[in-house]
């Protein structure tokens, strides 16, 4: 399968300080690729720098076409869209409206409107929520309408930053069984950044192993879950 | 019993010029959490360019229109000038060029324009129907701009796309980003409605107070005084603030402690306010997880 992102020598900085560093990633168009590690390891800066969030050096190429160096906010009109770590509620506006800027981009009224009963169809709990401001949902309620936000996009490309953060066992595993369908319905390809390893490599195809911001292990999900240090690392048996 | 609601009512019609100020005010506090002292002496120039405009022999309404316009792009370009270079700069850097823009417009205004103190039409004959012993005819129609622009500011905010994502980027710069606001121009946006109201503002107090550089001095207090009174982050509040303090500085005149010691009561609402409850009566307070 061909990549539809790849980053060739990737580095990150956060001031003067390199965080990242010759980071080679391919996420499959189409496909599903985990980004696992440690805390503090470099996933949640990889993710920011795939959209200019952050200083970077080295190539990146999403669709064939060479993106870095191009600002947060034309990034998202080439279809990618970025579910943040903490979720980047936009707390004091309705979920209504916050469904309405995930398709700020967008200019077609008609399939706008038609991609709220998409999204609702996949987050029944969001129209229920509709007139409620966000910041009233709950962890769990959050986390569906950033996902719904960022689908309102129409994105070819989802970035997802710790999907299953802070919620309950339940909620994630609805989560997860949601973005599968996404992935499978909408033909987005995903790159999901987890802790929870065991759950990230039931959902991936491809995953990577980041430590101290290199990546230190890539290769097809069942490969990587099959791995001895990772199982006594990261998967806890 | 005349004199009292005449003293409320004309305190109203002040009152809605500190609610124009104060919602500019607010306009950029809930982008840039400053406020834009320079604000008043913004409105007074674009007063300035209203009597010209007038001067030239246009009529009044349009030049209203025309000053709208102007001031509208010299927000903008104030803000993509001056005020976007300091985007990182620490708070009081940020609030000197304020204070820089405060001198420069005062003083710009008086070498254009010079000091002399100028009349400057009211678009409400004096003579109007809808005077009354309560209130001049400029008076209410005063009243009638303010409410209309606030509508207007209202309907903008709520209702269009535009005005969505300018709330968004005052909240959440960083995911406004993420679903493709370019935050930067809403801020210098933000900017250019606020110089829009000021105007507003100086155009309806200018045929009141006179037209010269230091006009707005004493009104940018009043507004400043609203918006605090009502919660310089919630514009609804801001505006109430600005009417409320429009009748307190009247009764307060008239009745408690004399026309000269009239300003000295925007102050006491500021200080008061600050020591009390610094979110003011309709704000929100600021809570921070720690």
């Amino acid at each position: 399968m061909a990549a539809i992102l790849e980053t060739r020598a990737l580095a990150a900085f956060y001031g003067s300080t390199q965080v990242l560093h010759q980071v080679d990633l391919a996420v499959e168009a189409g496909g599903i690729t985990a980004l696992l590690g440690a805390n503090g390891a470099g996933k949640t800066t990889l993710l920011r720098a795939l959209t200019a969030m952050v200083a970077v050096r080295g190539a990146i190429r999403f669709d064939g076409r060479e993106i870095a160096g191009l600002a947060t906010e034309d990034l998202v009109r080439l279809g990618i869209a970025h579910v943040p770590d903490g979720r980047g509620t936009f707390v004091h506006l309705t979920v209504e409206e916050n469904l309405r800027l995930g398709a700020y981009t967008r200019s077609a009224k008609a399939e706008v409107a038609k991609d709220f009963e998409r999204v609702f169809g996949y987050f029944p709990r969001l129209r229920e929520r509709r007139r409620q401001q966000a910041g009233t949902l709950s962890g769990g309620e959050q986390q569906m309408l950033a996902i719904a936000r960022a689908l309102m996009l129409r994105p070819r490309l989802l970035l997802l930053d710790e999907p299953s953060f802070g919620l309950a066992p339940l909620v994630v595993k609805d989560i997860f069984r949601i973005l599968r369908a996404i992935n499978r319905d909408e033909q987005v390809s995903l790159l999901v950044v987890e802790q929870n390893a065991n759950l990230a490599l039931d959902l991936a195809d491809q995953a990577y192993l980041m430590e101290t911001g290199e990546v230190v292990m890539s290769g097809p999900a069942d490969r990587i879950r099959g791995d001895e240090s990772v199982r006594r690392a990261y998967l806890g048996y | 019993m005349t004199a009292l609601l005449h003293q409320i009512f004309s305190g109203l019609a002040t009152g809605g010029i500190y609610a124009s100020v104060a919602l500019a005010l607010v306009m950029i506090y809930q982008a840039t959490h400053l406020v834009n002292f320079a604000q008043g002496e913004m409105a007074m120039f674009s007063t300035y360019i209203a009597w010209w405009l007038i001067g030239l022999g246009t009529p009044y309404w349009i030049a209203f229109l025309l000053t709208l316009a102007i001031s509208f792009l010299g927000g903008v370009a104030i803000e993509r000038i001056v005020i976007r270079p300091m985007e990182k700069a620490p708070v009081l850097a940020s609030v000197s060029v304020f204070i820089g823009l405060l001198a420069i417009f005062n003083s710009v205004a008086g070498f254009i324009f010079d000091y002399q103190i100028k009349p400057f039409p009211s678009p409400f004959p004096s003579d109007a129907w809808y005077g009354s012993a309560f209130m001049s005819p400029h008076e209410v129609g005063e009243v009638m701009v303010t409410l209309v622009v606030l509508l207007l500011v209202y309907g903008f905010f709520r209702f269009t796309p535009l005005g969505l994502a300018m709330r968004a980027s005052a909240q959440n710069p960083v995911s406004s980003r993420l679903v493709g606001i370019r935050v930067g121009w809403m801020l210098a946006l933000g900017w250019g409605l606020a110089a829009a109201t000021g105007a507003v503002a100086g155009m309806m107090a200018a045929p009141v107070v006179y037209l010269e550089p230091n006009m707005m001095s004493s009104i940018l207090l009043y507004g400043f005084a609203g918006a605090l009174l009502g919660g310089i982050d919630n514009p609804w509040g801001a505006v109430l603030g600005g009417f409320m303090v429009g009748v307190l500085e009247n009764l307060a005149g008239a009745y408690v402690v004399g026309a000269d010691l009239k300003l000295t009561v925007a102050l006491v609402i500021i200080v008061g306010v600050l020591v009390i409850s610094p979110a003011g009566l309709f704000g929100r307070p600021v809570v921070t997880r720690v």
